[in-house]
Protein backbone atom coordinates (compact mmCIF):
# COMPACT_ATOMS: atom_id res chain seq x y z
CA UNK A 1 0.00 0.00 0.00
CA UNK A 2 1.34 3.37 -0.70
CA UNK A 3 0.15 6.80 -0.22
CA UNK A 4 0.69 9.98 -2.20
CA UNK A 5 2.00 13.32 -0.69
CA UNK A 6 3.81 15.02 -3.06
CA UNK A 7 4.19 15.06 -7.05
CA UNK A 8 7.33 13.39 -6.51
CA UNK A 9 6.52 10.56 -4.59
CA UNK A 10 6.16 8.71 -8.29
CA UNK A 11 9.13 7.70 -10.29
CA UNK A 12 9.28 9.47 -14.04
CA UNK A 13 8.10 5.91 -15.09
CA UNK A 14 5.51 5.65 -12.49
CA UNK A 15 4.22 8.58 -13.49
CA UNK A 16 4.34 7.80 -17.05
CA UNK A 17 2.30 5.15 -16.49
CA UNK A 18 -0.26 6.84 -14.13
CA UNK A 19 -0.72 9.29 -17.25
CA UNK A 20 -0.82 6.56 -19.70
CA UNK A 21 -3.35 4.92 -17.50
CA UNK A 22 -5.36 8.25 -17.36
CA UNK A 23 -4.82 8.57 -21.23
CA UNK A 24 -7.00 5.04 -21.78
CA UNK A 25 -9.52 5.94 -18.88
CA UNK A 26 -10.15 9.03 -21.34
CA UNK A 27 -10.42 7.20 -24.58
CA UNK A 28 -12.29 4.15 -23.50
CA UNK A 29 -14.43 5.09 -19.90
CA UNK A 30 -16.81 2.78 -20.31
CA UNK A 31 -13.94 -0.15 -19.65
CA UNK A 32 -13.63 1.63 -16.13
CA UNK A 33 -17.17 2.59 -15.14
CA UNK A 34 -17.79 -0.60 -12.40
CA UNK A 35 -13.55 -0.87 -11.43
CA UNK A 36 -14.40 0.61 -8.05
CA UNK A 37 -17.73 -1.36 -7.70
CA UNK A 38 -18.41 -1.60 -3.46
CA UNK A 39 -14.78 0.72 -2.90
CA UNK A 40 -15.39 4.36 -1.08
CA UNK A 41 -13.64 7.11 -1.37
CA UNK A 42 -13.39 9.63 2.43
CA UNK A 43 -12.90 12.68 1.55
CA UNK A 44 -11.77 14.99 4.05
CA UNK A 45 -11.81 18.34 2.86
CA UNK A 46 -10.88 20.61 5.87
CA UNK A 47 -11.27 23.69 4.15
CA UNK A 48 -13.79 24.75 1.33
CA UNK A 49 -12.44 23.59 -2.32
CA UNK A 50 -14.72 23.22 -4.70
CA UNK A 51 -12.60 21.52 -7.92
CA UNK A 52 -10.63 19.68 -5.81
CA UNK A 53 -13.77 18.20 -4.13
CA UNK A 54 -16.14 17.48 -7.26
CA UNK A 55 -13.39 16.14 -9.22
CA UNK A 56 -12.35 13.41 -6.74
CA UNK A 57 -16.24 12.97 -5.95
CA UNK A 58 -16.72 12.62 -10.05
CA UNK A 59 -13.49 10.23 -10.49
CA UNK A 60 -14.94 7.69 -8.10
CA UNK A 61 -18.54 7.82 -9.37
CA UNK A 62 -16.70 7.63 -12.85
CA UNK A 63 -15.44 4.74 -11.63
CA UNK A 64 -18.79 2.86 -9.53
CA UNK A 65 -17.49 3.96 -6.58
CA UNK A 66 -18.99 5.27 -3.89
CA UNK A 67 -18.18 8.50 -2.04
CA UNK A 68 -18.77 10.00 1.48
CA UNK A 69 -16.84 12.79 3.50
CA UNK A 70 -17.12 16.19 4.71
CA UNK A 71 -16.22 19.48 3.19
CA UNK A 72 -15.42 21.81 5.92
CA UNK A 73 -13.78 21.40 9.56
CA UNK A 74 -16.90 22.80 11.09
CA UNK A 75 -18.82 19.87 10.11
CA UNK A 76 -16.53 17.51 11.15
CA UNK A 77 -14.83 16.18 14.87
CA UNK A 78 -11.87 18.50 14.23
CA UNK A 79 -14.04 21.24 16.14
CA UNK A 80 -13.96 18.60 18.83
CA UNK A 81 -10.21 18.57 19.60
CA UNK A 82 -9.80 15.43 17.56
CA UNK A 83 -6.67 14.90 16.26
CA UNK A 84 -5.76 14.10 12.38
CA UNK A 85 -4.45 10.74 13.46
CA UNK A 86 -7.77 9.68 15.72
CA UNK A 87 -10.01 10.62 12.78
CA UNK A 88 -8.03 8.81 9.78
CA UNK A 89 -8.01 5.73 11.81
CA UNK A 90 -11.90 5.87 12.44
CA UNK A 91 -12.24 6.66 8.57
CA UNK A 92 -10.50 3.27 7.77
CA UNK A 93 -12.84 1.98 9.35
CA UNK A 94 -15.68 3.05 6.87
CA UNK A 95 -13.59 3.93 3.45
CA UNK A 96 -11.14 1.62 1.08
CA UNK A 97 -8.98 5.35 0.31
CA UNK A 98 -8.89 8.69 1.66
CA UNK A 99 -8.26 12.22 -0.27
CA UNK A 100 -7.83 14.83 2.32
CA UNK A 101 -7.12 18.40 2.12
CA UNK A 102 -5.84 20.57 5.22
CA UNK A 103 -5.13 23.77 5.84
CA UNK A 104 -2.02 22.66 7.63
CA UNK A 105 0.71 21.65 5.84
CA UNK A 106 2.20 18.37 6.54
CA UNK A 107 -1.71 17.02 7.82
CA UNK A 108 -2.06 14.50 4.89
CA UNK A 109 1.18 13.16 5.76
CA UNK A 110 0.59 12.81 9.58
CA UNK A 111 -2.95 11.29 8.37
CA UNK A 112 -0.74 8.35 5.99
CA UNK A 113 1.58 7.61 9.21
CA UNK A 114 -1.60 6.40 10.60
CA UNK A 115 -3.32 4.97 8.13
CA UNK A 116 -4.09 1.75 7.02
CA UNK A 117 -5.64 2.88 3.56
CA UNK A 118 -4.31 4.62 0.58
CA UNK A 119 -4.01 8.56 1.74
CA UNK A 120 -3.67 10.95 -1.34
CA UNK A 121 -3.11 14.56 -0.20
CA UNK A 122 -5.65 16.56 -2.17
CA UNK A 123 -3.68 20.22 -0.67
CA UNK A 124 -1.84 20.72 2.53
CA UNK A 125 -2.33 25.16 3.10
CA UNK A 126 1.09 26.27 0.66
CA UNK A 127 2.84 23.27 0.41
CA UNK A 128 1.65 20.57 -2.14
CA UNK A 129 -0.89 19.72 -4.04
CA UNK A 130 0.15 16.87 -6.23
CA UNK A 131 -2.93 15.81 -7.78
CA UNK A 132 -2.86 18.96 -9.52
CA UNK A 133 0.36 18.79 -10.74
CA UNK A 134 -0.83 15.28 -12.08
CA UNK A 135 -3.60 17.26 -14.21
CA UNK A 136 -0.87 19.62 -15.53
CA UNK A 137 1.10 17.29 -16.42
CA UNK A 138 -1.20 15.25 -17.68
CA UNK A 139 -3.00 18.35 -19.94
CA UNK A 140 0.62 19.42 -21.09
CA UNK A 141 1.68 15.94 -22.07
CA UNK A 142 -2.05 15.22 -23.83
CA UNK A 143 -2.21 18.72 -25.54
CA UNK A 144 1.18 18.66 -26.62
CA UNK A 145 2.56 15.25 -26.85
CA UNK A 146 5.30 15.18 -25.14
CA UNK A 147 6.74 16.12 -21.50
CA UNK A 148 10.54 17.02 -22.56
CA UNK A 149 12.00 19.84 -24.91
CA UNK A 150 9.50 22.60 -23.99
CA UNK A 151 9.44 26.10 -23.03
CA UNK A 152 7.35 26.94 -20.09
CA UNK A 153 5.71 30.33 -19.26
CA UNK A 154 4.62 30.60 -15.67
CA UNK A 155 2.76 34.18 -15.31
CA UNK A 156 1.22 35.58 -11.95
CA UNK A 157 1.95 35.12 -8.72
CA UNK A 158 5.00 33.15 -8.77
CA UNK A 159 6.20 33.85 -5.43
CA UNK A 160 3.05 31.79 -3.14
CA UNK A 161 1.70 29.81 -6.06
CA UNK A 162 1.94 26.46 -4.49
CA UNK A 163 0.68 25.00 -8.17
CA UNK A 164 3.57 26.73 -9.91
CA UNK A 165 6.29 25.78 -7.59
CA UNK A 166 5.31 22.05 -7.66
CA UNK A 167 5.00 22.10 -11.60
CA UNK A 168 8.02 23.26 -12.24
CA UNK A 169 9.14 20.50 -9.45
CA UNK A 170 8.01 17.84 -11.56
CA UNK A 171 9.07 19.11 -14.70
CA UNK A 172 12.84 19.63 -13.84
CA UNK A 173 12.94 15.52 -14.28
CA UNK A 174 12.21 16.15 -18.17
CA UNK A 175 15.04 16.93 -20.69
CA UNK A 176 14.92 20.12 -23.04
CA UNK A 177 12.50 21.83 -20.23
CA UNK A 178 12.87 25.86 -20.16
CA UNK A 179 11.10 28.79 -18.23
CA UNK A 180 9.95 31.56 -18.59
CA UNK A 181 8.89 33.06 -15.20
CA UNK A 182 6.79 36.28 -15.91
CA UNK A 183 5.61 38.06 -12.41
CA UNK A 184 5.90 41.94 -10.70
CA UNK A 185 8.95 42.21 -9.22
CA UNK A 186 6.91 41.29 -5.35
CA UNK A 187 5.52 38.34 -6.57
CA UNK A 188 8.62 36.59 -8.33
CA UNK A 189 9.64 33.01 -7.39
CA UNK A 190 11.32 32.08 -3.90
CA UNK A 191 14.89 31.66 -3.76
CA UNK A 192 14.48 28.13 -2.86
CA UNK A 193 12.97 27.35 -6.30
CA UNK A 194 15.28 29.52 -7.79
CA UNK A 195 18.42 28.03 -6.36
CA UNK A 196 17.48 24.75 -4.74
CA UNK A 197 15.28 23.76 -7.99
CA UNK A 198 16.33 25.41 -11.07
CA UNK A 199 19.83 26.09 -10.84
CA UNK A 200 20.64 22.86 -8.74
CA UNK A 201 19.26 21.31 -11.95
CA UNK A 202 20.97 23.35 -14.36
CA UNK A 203 17.56 24.41 -15.39
CA UNK A 204 17.70 27.02 -18.67
CA UNK A 205 15.45 29.96 -17.22
CA UNK A 206 15.01 33.72 -17.38
CA UNK A 207 12.48 36.17 -15.31
CA UNK A 208 10.98 38.99 -16.97
CA UNK A 209 7.65 41.24 -15.72
CA UNK A 210 6.18 41.96 -19.87
CA UNK A 211 3.77 39.01 -20.22
CA UNK A 212 4.31 40.23 -23.84
CA UNK A 213 8.10 39.70 -24.58
CA UNK A 214 7.61 35.72 -23.14
CA UNK A 215 4.76 35.21 -25.42
CA UNK A 216 6.05 34.69 -28.84
CA UNK A 217 8.58 31.82 -27.95
CA UNK A 218 6.36 29.92 -25.49
CA UNK A 219 4.67 26.08 -25.98
CA UNK A 220 2.78 26.72 -22.86
CA UNK A 221 1.75 29.76 -20.83
CA UNK A 222 0.45 28.77 -17.18
CA UNK A 223 -1.83 31.67 -16.08
CA UNK A 224 -2.25 32.54 -12.08
CA UNK A 225 -4.13 34.06 -9.79
CA UNK A 226 -2.82 36.75 -7.53
CA UNK A 227 -4.35 35.31 -4.32
CA UNK A 228 -6.31 37.96 -2.10
CA UNK A 229 -5.62 36.27 0.78
CA UNK A 230 -2.14 36.18 0.69
CA UNK A 231 -1.33 39.84 1.00
CA UNK A 232 -1.33 41.74 4.49
CA UNK A 233 -3.00 44.61 2.86
CA UNK A 234 -5.44 45.50 0.65
CA UNK A 235 -3.90 47.97 -1.07
CA UNK A 236 -1.10 45.57 -1.93
CA UNK A 237 -3.62 43.35 -3.53
CA UNK A 238 -5.40 45.93 -5.48
CA UNK A 239 -2.39 47.15 -7.37
CA UNK A 240 -0.86 43.17 -8.13
CA UNK A 241 -4.56 41.81 -8.88
CA UNK A 242 -4.85 43.22 -12.86
CA UNK A 243 -0.94 43.33 -13.03
CA UNK A 244 -1.72 41.19 -16.09
CA UNK A 245 -5.17 40.35 -18.10
CA UNK A 246 -3.82 37.80 -20.97
CA UNK A 247 -6.68 39.16 -23.93
CA UNK A 248 -7.28 38.21 -27.69
CA UNK A 249 -4.40 41.35 -28.92
CA UNK A 250 -1.73 39.49 -26.37
CA UNK A 251 -2.94 36.00 -27.76
CA UNK A 252 -1.84 37.29 -31.42
CA UNK A 253 1.92 37.20 -30.13
CA UNK A 254 1.81 33.83 -29.11
CA UNK A 255 2.50 30.70 -31.47
CA UNK A 256 -0.49 29.07 -33.24
CA UNK A 257 0.53 25.57 -31.04
CA UNK A 258 0.72 27.74 -27.85
CA UNK A 259 -1.61 26.17 -24.66
CA UNK A 260 -2.85 28.23 -21.88
CA UNK A 261 -3.27 26.84 -18.71
CA UNK A 262 -4.95 27.70 -15.54
CA UNK A 263 -5.34 26.11 -12.68
CA UNK A 264 -8.87 27.94 -11.74
CA UNK A 265 -11.16 29.88 -10.19
CA UNK A 266 -9.27 32.60 -12.46
CA UNK A 267 -10.73 36.02 -11.66
CA UNK A 268 -9.81 38.75 -14.38
CA UNK A 269 -6.14 37.17 -15.62
CA UNK A 270 -7.67 36.10 -18.42
CA UNK A 271 -10.15 37.38 -20.47
CA UNK A 272 -13.60 36.29 -21.11
CA UNK A 273 -13.10 36.92 -24.92
CA UNK A 274 -9.70 34.17 -24.91
CA UNK A 275 -12.34 31.05 -23.82
CA UNK A 276 -13.07 30.86 -27.85
CA UNK A 277 -9.44 30.52 -28.88
CA UNK A 278 -8.67 26.67 -29.65
CA UNK A 279 -5.45 27.31 -27.41
CA UNK A 280 -7.00 27.93 -24.35
CA UNK A 281 -7.08 24.86 -22.41
CA UNK A 282 -7.93 25.79 -18.72
CA UNK A 283 -11.05 23.76 -19.36
CA UNK A 284 -9.87 20.61 -20.90
CA UNK A 285 -7.70 21.09 -18.01
CA UNK A 286 -10.74 20.53 -15.09
CA UNK A 287 -12.11 17.73 -17.37
CA UNK A 288 -8.16 15.75 -17.08
CA UNK A 289 -8.36 17.01 -13.45
CA UNK A 290 -11.11 14.07 -13.43
CA UNK A 291 -8.98 10.89 -15.28
CA UNK A 292 -5.99 11.54 -13.58
CA UNK A 293 -7.80 11.53 -10.09
CA UNK A 294 -9.52 8.01 -11.36
CA UNK A 295 -5.73 6.61 -12.62
CA UNK A 296 -4.30 7.78 -8.89
CA UNK A 297 -7.08 5.99 -7.40
CA UNK A 298 -7.14 2.83 -9.53
CA UNK A 299 -3.16 2.88 -9.07
CA UNK A 300 -3.12 3.21 -4.98
CA UNK A 301 -5.90 0.54 -4.56
CA UNK A 302 -4.13 -1.60 -7.17
CA UNK A 303 -7.45 -1.86 -9.42
CA UNK A 304 -6.21 -3.52 -12.72
CA UNK A 305 -8.74 -3.21 -15.62
CA UNK A 306 -8.18 -5.60 -18.56
CA UNK B 1 45.48 25.24 34.06
CA UNK B 2 42.61 24.59 36.19
CA UNK B 3 42.33 20.96 37.28
CA UNK B 4 39.29 19.20 37.50
CA UNK B 5 39.26 15.65 38.68
CA UNK B 6 40.46 13.06 36.38
CA UNK B 7 37.66 10.98 35.10
CA UNK B 8 38.19 7.27 35.43
CA UNK B 9 35.15 6.32 33.82
CA UNK B 10 33.03 8.75 31.16
CA UNK B 11 33.15 10.90 28.60
CA UNK B 12 35.46 14.50 28.16
CA UNK B 13 33.14 16.85 25.67
CA UNK B 14 36.41 18.85 24.31
CA UNK B 15 36.58 21.92 21.90
CA UNK B 16 33.05 23.06 22.82
CA UNK B 17 33.29 26.72 21.23
CA UNK B 18 33.89 29.28 24.17
CA UNK B 19 30.49 30.20 25.88
CA UNK B 20 28.35 27.40 24.65
CA UNK B 21 28.72 24.69 27.32
CA UNK B 22 25.75 25.55 28.64
CA UNK B 23 23.53 25.15 25.98
CA UNK B 24 25.03 22.04 25.65
CA UNK B 25 24.26 21.16 28.81
CA UNK B 26 20.31 21.53 28.23
CA UNK B 27 20.70 19.51 24.97
CA UNK B 28 22.13 16.74 26.18
CA UNK B 29 19.69 16.44 29.23
CA UNK B 30 22.38 16.03 31.55
CA UNK B 31 20.20 18.19 34.32
CA UNK B 32 18.33 14.62 34.26
CA UNK B 33 20.84 12.55 34.67
CA UNK B 34 22.21 11.45 38.23
CA UNK B 35 26.04 11.67 37.47
CA UNK B 36 28.92 13.58 38.25
CA UNK B 37 29.25 16.52 35.61
CA UNK B 38 32.15 19.45 35.42
CA UNK B 39 31.73 22.32 33.07
CA UNK B 40 34.83 23.98 32.22
CA UNK B 41 34.52 27.71 30.47
CA UNK B 42 36.84 29.60 28.66
CA UNK B 43 39.71 27.39 29.01
CA UNK B 44 42.84 28.13 26.54
CA UNK B 45 43.29 26.29 23.41
CA UNK B 46 46.28 26.11 21.09
CA UNK B 47 43.40 25.56 18.50
CA UNK B 48 40.62 27.76 19.29
CA UNK B 49 42.00 30.45 21.46
CA UNK B 50 39.46 29.97 24.17
CA UNK B 51 37.13 26.66 24.27
CA UNK B 52 34.39 24.67 26.97
CA UNK B 53 35.02 21.49 28.28
CA UNK B 54 32.05 19.01 29.69
CA UNK B 55 33.34 15.81 32.22
CA UNK B 56 30.46 13.58 32.81
CA UNK B 57 31.08 10.30 34.63
CA UNK B 58 28.71 8.04 32.96
CA UNK B 59 28.77 5.05 29.88
CA UNK B 60 28.95 7.08 26.72
CA UNK B 61 25.66 5.16 25.95
CA UNK B 62 23.59 7.44 27.79
CA UNK B 63 24.47 10.66 25.87
CA UNK B 64 22.90 11.14 22.57
CA UNK B 65 26.06 11.94 20.51
CA UNK B 66 23.11 12.50 17.56
CA UNK B 67 22.15 15.77 18.94
CA UNK B 68 25.79 16.42 19.47
CA UNK B 69 26.37 15.89 16.21
CA UNK B 70 23.58 18.56 15.20
CA UNK B 71 24.51 21.03 17.59
CA UNK B 72 28.67 21.24 16.50
CA UNK B 73 29.81 18.21 14.82
CA UNK B 74 33.47 19.83 15.22
CA UNK B 75 33.17 18.92 19.13
CA UNK B 76 36.06 16.20 20.17
CA UNK B 77 34.53 12.88 22.09
CA UNK B 78 36.72 11.56 24.23
CA UNK B 79 35.71 7.97 25.77
CA UNK B 80 37.53 7.39 29.19
CA UNK B 81 37.89 3.84 30.88
CA UNK B 82 40.05 3.15 33.76
CA UNK B 83 41.91 6.99 33.64
CA UNK B 84 42.47 6.49 30.04
CA UNK B 85 41.59 8.11 26.21
CA UNK B 86 40.47 4.75 24.80
CA UNK B 87 38.51 5.87 21.71
CA UNK B 88 37.94 9.47 19.80
CA UNK B 89 34.27 9.42 18.37
CA UNK B 90 33.93 11.22 15.62
CA UNK B 91 30.25 13.22 15.15
CA UNK B 92 28.09 13.88 12.20
CA UNK B 93 25.44 15.39 10.92
CA UNK B 94 22.30 12.58 12.39
CA UNK B 95 20.15 11.88 9.22
CA UNK B 96 17.20 12.48 11.32
CA UNK B 97 16.26 14.39 14.84
CA UNK B 98 13.25 14.31 17.34
CA UNK B 99 12.37 16.77 19.51
CA UNK B 100 15.12 18.87 19.94
CA UNK B 101 14.04 22.12 17.71
CA UNK B 102 10.81 23.06 17.06
CA UNK B 103 9.18 24.22 13.99
CA UNK B 104 8.70 27.43 13.53
CA UNK B 105 6.07 27.50 10.43
CA UNK B 106 2.83 28.55 11.80
CA UNK B 107 0.99 27.03 8.83
CA UNK B 108 2.73 23.32 10.03
CA UNK B 109 0.45 20.78 11.53
CA UNK B 110 3.37 20.18 14.17
CA UNK B 111 1.80 23.69 15.73
CA UNK B 112 -1.91 21.98 16.23
CA UNK B 113 -1.79 18.64 16.16
CA UNK B 114 -1.21 16.95 19.66
CA UNK B 115 1.45 14.21 21.07
CA UNK B 116 3.27 14.83 17.36
CA UNK B 117 7.03 14.96 17.43
CA UNK B 118 9.43 17.34 15.63
CA UNK B 119 10.97 16.02 13.33
CA UNK B 120 13.73 17.17 11.07
CA UNK B 121 15.53 15.26 8.54
CA UNK B 122 18.51 16.40 7.37
CA UNK B 123 18.06 17.44 3.15
CA UNK B 124 21.69 18.45 2.14
CA UNK B 125 24.52 17.56 4.40
CA UNK B 126 27.04 20.05 2.64
CA UNK B 127 24.96 23.26 3.34
CA UNK B 128 23.82 21.58 6.95
CA UNK B 129 19.65 22.06 6.02
CA UNK B 130 17.26 20.45 8.35
CA UNK B 131 14.23 20.61 6.66
CA UNK B 132 11.03 20.13 9.11
CA UNK B 133 9.42 16.25 8.04
CA UNK B 134 5.73 17.58 7.64
CA UNK B 135 6.03 20.65 5.97
CA UNK B 136 9.63 21.35 4.95
CA UNK B 137 10.42 24.46 6.44
CA UNK B 138 13.86 25.21 6.62
CA UNK B 139 16.31 25.02 9.92
CA UNK B 140 20.47 25.76 9.40
CA UNK B 141 22.15 23.22 11.83
CA UNK B 142 24.57 26.19 12.37
CA UNK B 143 22.09 28.01 14.12
CA UNK B 144 21.24 25.35 16.55
CA UNK B 145 24.97 25.79 16.99
CA UNK B 146 24.92 29.86 18.02
CA UNK B 147 21.72 29.46 19.93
Amino acid sequence: MRHIMSPLDFSVEELDQLLNLANDIEANPKKYAHACEGKKLATLFYEPSTRTRLSFEAAMMNLGGNVLGFSSADSSSATKGETVADTIRMVACYADICAMRHPKEGAPLVASLHSPIPVINAGDGGHQHPTQTLTDLLTIRSLKGRLDNLTIGLCGDLKFGRTVHSLISALVRYTGIRFVLISPEELRIPSYIRDDVLRENNIEFEEVERLEDALPKLDVLYMTRVQKERFFNEEDYVRMKDFYILDKKKMELAPQDMIVMHPLPRVNEIAVEVDDDPRAAYFKQAQYAVYARMALILTLLEVKVC
Amino acid sequence: MLNVGQLNEGVVLDHIEAGKSMSIYHYLKLDQLDCCVAIIKNARSNKMGKKDIIKVECPVDMLDLDILGFIDHNITVNIIKNGEIVDKKKLHLPKQIVNVIKCKNPRCITSIEHGLDQVFVLSNEEKEIYRCRYCDEKYHASKAKHK
